[in-house]
């Protein structure tokens, strides 16, 4: 069984940091730390110039991990630093020029071998997927796919067929950033998609708190997650490594333990 | 050819909100474009409100200057000042008649901002422009034209505060406000179908200056010559002589000089990349990010460039130079003298190039350069004066 698959057993607490924020040695803390405190993915962002996908705090992150020297090389680096002692599953989120730059064979190829389970691009519709779909199959990377309330049922069909790992539910139409409360389109857009695949259904945009993310188990989603909530405790305690550490570790076991006694939950 | 694609070049590479968006725009563009009614809608919108056809003007002391004979396209005298109108009257009807209730664009040099903003405006849509920090204090006299004609300016101070963040920020409103705005985009970039709908709306330059050449001389010119930042004037110019014997040039920013940050030629010294939905040319480093830019012009400080011309720069079909900032002033200047023409500073690489290559031209040729916009928002102390 592959490792994200596993990672599905149970409803699952997905946590996304950016690989290198505020700088690559406190990054390796907080993805440890992440795992540590009950993960059960760890989508890791590689930073982008221009991530059009994101909102503010996501944006103001990758600004501050390219400015203390973030790399595609350094991503690497952070999933075998992770490797050495977690198998918890390594999905990379990442802008299309990242992967395009590199050339999508060697970017695949470095990641297998750095450990990395699953890749999202960000700016890559299920259209444009020819460029990377071969070097996922080869070298068993599962290609994950987002779905919006905005995405069609006939479209949901073809992404469902191309999609590895699990489908990423987009539960609102715009950018990341947290939400006051879960987006009224995520339970008709968990319901159609059900309805359409038996794949892991994973809810992402806007989720900040175990109320939401309680909320969004027993609409029916198999896994939540987590990133601008994340992003901002990392903002918030830059200059001290120690809370942002704890304040990770509280945050992430409330978010887990939401997630997981769901009653009627899977 | 894949859909959308120019050669390898286009695409959509965006989030999948987007998609259905770019869907129903592309069906719009299909069906309500193509209507006989909207044509003549436009094509009204474009004669008695936006004042086309506009003059080909020969330049008598130009010409003399230069050894041959210079015509100019003067773009500079439709409505607005620039030839962006042309598209944002194209794009805000298409709006109208999906049903939209609001229009977004971004702007460089705030022209295709105050062309959204004066569509909004006859049209009875609300705008709202997205417009780099730095360009809002270096192009101050069009932010202010914009707000007059109502429309609201958001000033962007994210990454470079420059038109490509005025893009990233324009995309993420839409993301979230497709249903009942548009997005406005001002160049042939972005994903499929802008370039090729943007282009559709800009080649009433080239249809004219064609017929208006023929018209004039009794024959095509030798060469066309036009500024390119994303590549709407330039493609709008060139695309109805590409199957014809004319050799077509397109002037990028040269800035400051060669090195990294310090210019806008994307297809001079870029790499294919992706950027704002489409794989085109792009100012990157090693690992993909995007480059900074500088150009003394806001409209050409763009680190990337419409999919077409990366297409026709690799088949050779058209050539692309670049022009120095010092170049552009003194063509600034130098047209401003000698003809009583202001043009803008996006359109003064065209002229520049002129200046500079005029040795390439026999006394006979005809040469066209497509004067995209006037100057107005340009003139200041530092950019008049010579000790530049
Ligand atoms: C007068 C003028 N010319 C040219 C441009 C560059 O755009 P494009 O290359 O799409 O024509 C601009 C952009 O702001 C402009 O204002």
């Amino acid at each position: 069984m592959s490792r994200i698959k596993n990672a599905f057993k149970g409803p699952a607490f997905i946590a996304f940091t950016v690989a290198g924020d505020p700088d690559y040695a406190t990054s390796i803390m907080i993805a440890q730390t992440l795992i540590r405190s009950g993960a059960d993915i760890l989508e890791l962002g590689i930073p982008f110039s221009d991530p059009v996908g994101d909102g503010p705090v996501i944006q103001r992150s990758d600004e501050r991990a390219l400015s203390a020297g973030a790399t595609t090389d350094k991503a690497f680096a952070l999933v075998r630093e992770i490797r050495k002692e977690s198998e918890v599953p390594v999905v990379l989120l990442v802008y299309c020029n990242t992967v395009y730059s590199r050339e999508p064979a060697r970017f695949y190829r470095e990641a297998k071998d750095a450990g990395v389970d699953g890749i999202l691009v960000v700016d890559m519709p299920a259209e444009e997927a020819g460029m990377v779909m071969d070097h996922a199959q080869e070298t068993g990377i599962e290609q994950i796919f987002t779905v919006t309330p905005t995405t069609p049922p006939d479209r949901v069909k073809k992404i469902a067929n191309l999609a590895g790992g699990f489908l990423y539910l987009v539960s609102l139409s715009g950018v990341t950033g947290k939400r006051e409360t879960l987006s009224e389109a995520a339970r008709p857009l968990i319901r159609r998609v059900r309805e359409q695949t038996k794949m892991p259904l994973a809810l992402g945009f806007g989720i900040a708190d175990e109320v939401q993310a309680r909320q969004a188990v027993e609409a029916g989603a198999d896994g939540v997650i987590v990133g601008s909530a994340i992003v901002e405790i990392i903002e918030r305690n830059a200059g001290d490594p120690e809370r942002l550490e704890r304040e990770l570790a509280e945050f992430t076991a409330r978010m887990k333990a939401a997630v997981r006694n769901v009653p009627g939950g899977s | 050819m894949k859909k959308g694609r120019f050669g390898a070049y286009g695409g959509q590479f965006v989030p999948e909100t987007l998609m259905a968006a770019l869907a129903a725009l592309e069906e719009g563009q299909k069906t309500i474009c193509r209507s006989r009614e909207f044509q003549d809608e436009l094509a009204l919108y474009l004669t008695e409100y936006a004042g086309r056809e506009t003059p080909l003007t020969f330049c008598r002391n130009v010409s003399d200057d230069m050894g041959c004979r210079v015509y100019l396209k003067r773009e500079d005298l439709l409505h607005g000042g620039a030839h962006k109108l042309n598209n944002t009257l194209g794009q805000a009807l298409l709006a109208r008649h999906m049903g939209k209730k609001r229009l977004i664009a971004e702007t460089g040099a705030g022209q295709h901002g105050v062309a959204t903003a004066i569509a909004g405006a006859v049209l009875g849509l609300p705008v709202e422009v997205y417009m780099g920090e730095t360009d809002c204090t270096r192009q101050h006299l069009n932010v202010v034209r914009m707000e007059l004609m109502g429309a609201t300016v958001i000033p962007v101070s994210c990454g470079t505060a420059t038109l490509k963040d005025a893009v990233n920020e324009a995309m993420r409103d839409w993301a979230a406000s497709s249903e009942d705005s548009a997005y406005i985009l001002g160049s042939v970039v972005g994903p499929h179908p802008y370039p090729r709908m943007v282009r559709d709306f800009q080649t009433v330059i080239g249809k004219e200056a064609r017929r208006q050449i023929l018209e004039r001389e009794e024959r095509l010119p030798d060469a066309v010559i036009a500024c390119v930042g994303g590549g709407s004037n330039a493609i709008g110019i060139f695309y109805p002589f590409l199957g014809d014997d004319v050799a077509l040039t397109g002037v990028e920013a040269g800035g400051r000089g060669i090195e990294p940050g310090e210019h806008g030629a994307s297809l001079g010294h870029g790499r294919p990349g992706i950027l704002h939905g489409a794989l085109s040319y792009l100012l990157q480093d090693d690992d993909g990010q995007v480059l900074g830019t500088h150009s003394i012009a806001a409209g050409l400080d763009y680190p990337s460039v419409g999919p077409e011309h990366s297409m026709l720069r690799d088949t050779g079909r058209v050539r692309y130079e670049s022009v120095r900032d010092k170049e552009v002033l003194e063509a600034f200047r130098y047209l401003s003298r000698r003809e009583g023409i202001v043009p803008a500073l996006e359109s003064a690489h065209a002229v520049a190039y002129l200046l500079r290559e005029r040795d390439r031209f026999e006394k006979d040729d005809i040469v066209i350069i497509n004067l995209s916009g006037r100057g107005d928002k340009d003139i200041t102390r530092e950019v008049v004066h010579e000790q530049n």
